[in-house]
């Protein structure tokens, strides 16, 4: 979800779509399943099953070498003299006919994106220009990028040339996080193949255009997956957000115009252009087209990582692809559909949802990586959003207030509600302080670590509720704030209303 | 002015003594200090001070020259990252002659070298064991059982979030998720992932891990956690191994150290009751390039 937040317009626009939504649901039952910007109406048009020769990642469970001949045996680098000949236009136009959404969590529009690298008077820049993969990939219950990395790595690296092409780019630099140490190997195999090859380098495939492509491994933080800090980070610096504007389609890497983009959204371009905007486009529904890779943990009974087309029913895609829920369908609890940042979604969503943007942000959710992490009615529900509150409390870089106190705070409190030690008012003291958080940080952790806590109580108050009267049964009123019996009569500093 | 001396002197003398008799000392309550999860200061100590030397080794002076080709000449501090990994590997951990050794290589201030060793959590800026066991404990880890791994780690070790054993040859380490959430729970071990654990394989690696370092003599002392980092040569070839991807187990001296990856009867990431997708072979280019003649 952090990885791509991609334009500040786009995403002040979506959360000012999403207030708009949560505000008017209130008074208008006509208005409640229904946004500004959602299709939720819009027939599913695009129900076509996906079949197997129409997957992008055919290698995703290991069935050839991640080398550049079986690769190539398979449809990698075929015809990328070709693609590369053709305008940038053009390509990018196929992007936009394809209706690729970026991969990483926002959502955002690639071709749409990635014209903004070729703004007006672009060819008297003499700058260098960068395409940036994000594959620090970190949200808990994604592991998508990690699998096209270590399996399909030409795919990556095509992508990046295809891409870079698209943009008009001079080099690619992949940032992997930095545990992915096979994975990082594997991938530098891969570069130095296609090096080997001729593919990139000067002259690239032959085509005229040179292109490089760097791999730079992350050392473990989860928020160099914003793409700002993940810029900071390639430079040499601490991962640490900055402030946009300037986008970094203007200022990016080394002072550049640069564009972050997913490693899945980079990866499928080539694809898209060989096979052709439309065929990419008659999966998912509208506005939400495509195939994407579903990671599906938690309380499954076989856990896996599939590709299949967007805008699959949650419920087809556990049944299908994961042997179901532990238990049977029934004993679902609840689904976090897009790793952690998404707000958590209870069973009676989840009969009917969707897997797309549109849907899940029509069930206040999002789609984020589509990182589907199960729950069953053995979960300890308030636990496990605890435990993402520690989470980002570990992994928020300290520089804007609201988000380092914030996350501490959070915590904090998430752990008294798990043992119920706390009042029934400070659940809505708690959705307040989400609430000062999101939108007053540089970057979106503020808002990651605020919607799983906002959907665990806008879903599970009663549970809360009911874990608190409990404490107080067996071990008396809390005092609010977490505070020990009689404290402020020793003179320590304790809420007012006690 | 006597006047003025006299009973000045009279009022400080008996205060002075006063104080004199009194405790010179006062106590003062100390709390556990909370810290984040590392101290982010460095002590001087025996073993990490500026005045111990580092300089990195042949092979690894080449590959900062490779490198430092990676990025524009004069971003030469963009390779602060990559090169601190190479100290690391090299010298154990990141100690202070390190990031001093690459703030000189890169021409760059230390303290902005110091900056992002204590920023990132991979840099390790104590010493740690042979095998840095770090198992996830994020939510979808926890849901599929991450607290028996952890336990069993903790009983086979006996250690508890951070510390390293007597003998140097683990470290244990709570981290956050490590991106193979479809392969919870996991542990890393070093460089390399075990994935799809209960307490008994845990416990059964851990050991195997500890025979292996004993038989063979690498004991927690050895210098360097240094992987296979520039030893490939891209052959172009193709690999005839199944892809249990994550790196090869191997045998020496009848240790045995199991291949990393899942521990589980899965290959990677797919239904353990077998595929649900890609059960044929996948079609080739020529078979799906589009219809239009764009191409």
């Amino acid at each position: 979800m952090l990885s791509a937040p991609s334009t500040t317009a786009t995403a002040l626009r979506s959360s000012a779509t999403r207030a708009l939504s949560i505000t008017t649901s209130h008074h208008n039952a006509a208005q409640q399943r229904r946004s500004m910007a959602t299709v939720q109406d819009a027939p599913a048009s695009h129900a076509k099953e996906l079949q197997d020769q129409d997957r992008i990642f055919t290698n995703l469970y290991g069935h050839h070498g991640a080398d550049i001949q079986s690769a190539m045996k398979y449809g990698d680098w075929y015809k990328t003299k070709e693609i590369l000949l053709k305008s940038h236009d053009w390509l990018i136009s196929e992007i936009k006919t394809s209706g690729l959404r970026g991969r990483g969590g926002a959502g955002f529009p690639s071709g749409m994106k990635w014209s903004f690298m070729n703004f007006k008077g672009w060819e008297n820049d003499t700058k260098p220009r960068y395409l940036v993969v994000n594959a620090d990939e970190g949200e808990p219950g994604t592991c998508k990028d990690r699998e096209i990395m270590r399996k399909d790595p030409h795919k990556l690296v095509e992508g990046c040339l295809v891409a870079g092409r698209m943009m008009n780019c001079t080099a690619a630099y992949i940032y992997i996080r930095g545990e992915f140490y096979h994975e990082a190997t594997v991938l530098q195999r891969a570069i130095q193949e296609a090096y080997k090859e001729g593919f990139l380098g000067k002259n690239a495939c032959g085509s005229g255009y040179d292109f490089d492509v760097f791999l730079h491994r992350g050392m473990g933080a989860y928020v160099c997956g914003e793409e700002t800090s993940l810029i900071e980070s390639l430079e040499g610096k601490p991962g640490k957000p900055r402030l946009k504007p300037p986008f970094p389609a203007a200022v990016g890497v080394f002072g550049c115009p640069s564009t972050v983009a997913n490693v899945e959204t980079v990866a499928v371009a080539p694809t898209i252009i060989r096979r052709g905007a439309n065929w990419f486009n008659q999966f998912g529904r509208e506005r939400n087209a495509g195939t994407k890779l579903f990671c599906i943990s938690g309380h499954v009974e076989h856990p896996v990582t599939v590709e299949e087309r967007m805008s699959i029913p949650l419920k087809e895609l556990i049944e299908k692809h994961a042997g179901g829920v532990r238990g049977g369908w029934d004993n679902l609890k609840a689904v976090i559909p897009g790793g952690s940042s998404t707000p958590i979604l209870p069973k009676k969503t989840c009969d009917e949802q969707l897997m797309d943007f549109d849907a899940l942000k029509d069930n206040q959710s999002g789609l984020g990586t589509a990182a589907v992490i199960v729950m069953d009615q053995s979960t300890d529900v308030v636990r496990a959003i605890s435990r993402l509150s520690k989470f980002y409390h570990h992994e928020s870089c300290g520089q804007c207030t609201p988000c380092r106190e914030g996350s501490k705070w959070t915590e904090q409190i998430m752990q008294r509600f798990e043992k119920g030690q706390a009042r029934e008012r400070e659940i809505d003291m708690m959705q307040e302080l989400t609430k000062q958080v999101e939108g007053h940080t540089i970057c979106a952790l503020g808002e990651a670590f605020a919607w799983p806590i906002q959907g665990l109580i806008r879903h599970f108050r009663p549970e809360l509720e009911a874990r608190i009267r409990d404490h107080e049964k067996r071990i008396g009123p809390s005092v609010a704030g977490g505070w020990k019996e009689g404290s402020e009569k020793l003179g320590m500093l304790i809420s007012p209303g006690q | 002015m006597s006047s003025k001396l006299v009973p000045w002197t009279l009022r400080s003398g008996s205060s002075a003594l006063r104080s004199c008799a009194r405790q010179q000392r006062r106590s003062f309550q100390v709390s556990a200090a909370s810290r984040s999860s590392d101290l982010n200061v460095h002590r001087n100590t025996s073993y990490n001070n500026p005045s111990i030397p580092f300089q990195f080794n042949e092979q690894n002076e080449k590959l900062i020259q490779e490198v430092l080709s990676r990025y524009p000449s004069q971003y030469k501090k963009a390779a602060v990252m990559p090169l601190l990994d190479l100290g690391q590997r090299q010298h154990g951990f990141t100690s202070i002659s390190v990031m001093n050794e690459v703030a000189r290589i890169l021409e760059m201030p230390p303290m902005r070298v110091y900056e992002v060793a204590t920023f990132y959590t991979m840099y390790n800026r104590n010493p740690i064991g042979r095998f840095h066991v770090q198992c996830c404990t994020t939510t979808p880890c926890q849901l599929r059982g991450s607290d028996g791994v952890m336990k069993a780690i903790e009983e086979f070790t006996g250690l508890h979030h951070g510390e390293t054993t007597e003998d140097k040859m683990f470290t244990f380490s709570e981290v956050e998720c490590l991106g193979a959430c479809v392969n919870a729970p996991m542990v890393q071990i070093n460089d390399d992932y075990y994935e799809d654990l209960t307490p008994e394989t845990t416990t059964q690696l851990l050991t195997a891990l500890k025979q292996a370092a004993e038989k063979t003599g690498a004991g927690g002392h050895a210098p360097g956690l240094g992987g296979d980092a520039g030893k490939f040569e891209p052959s172009g070839k193709p690999t005839e191994r199944q892809m249990k991807l994550g790196g090869e187990g191997y045998t020496a001296q009848g240790a045995t150290i199991p291949a990393p990856g899942p521990l589980s009867n899965r290959i990677s990431c797919e239904n353990a009751k077998g595929k649900t997708t890609l059960l044929n072979d996948p079609p080739t280019a020529e078979q799906i390039l589009r219809q239009d003649g764009a191409l």
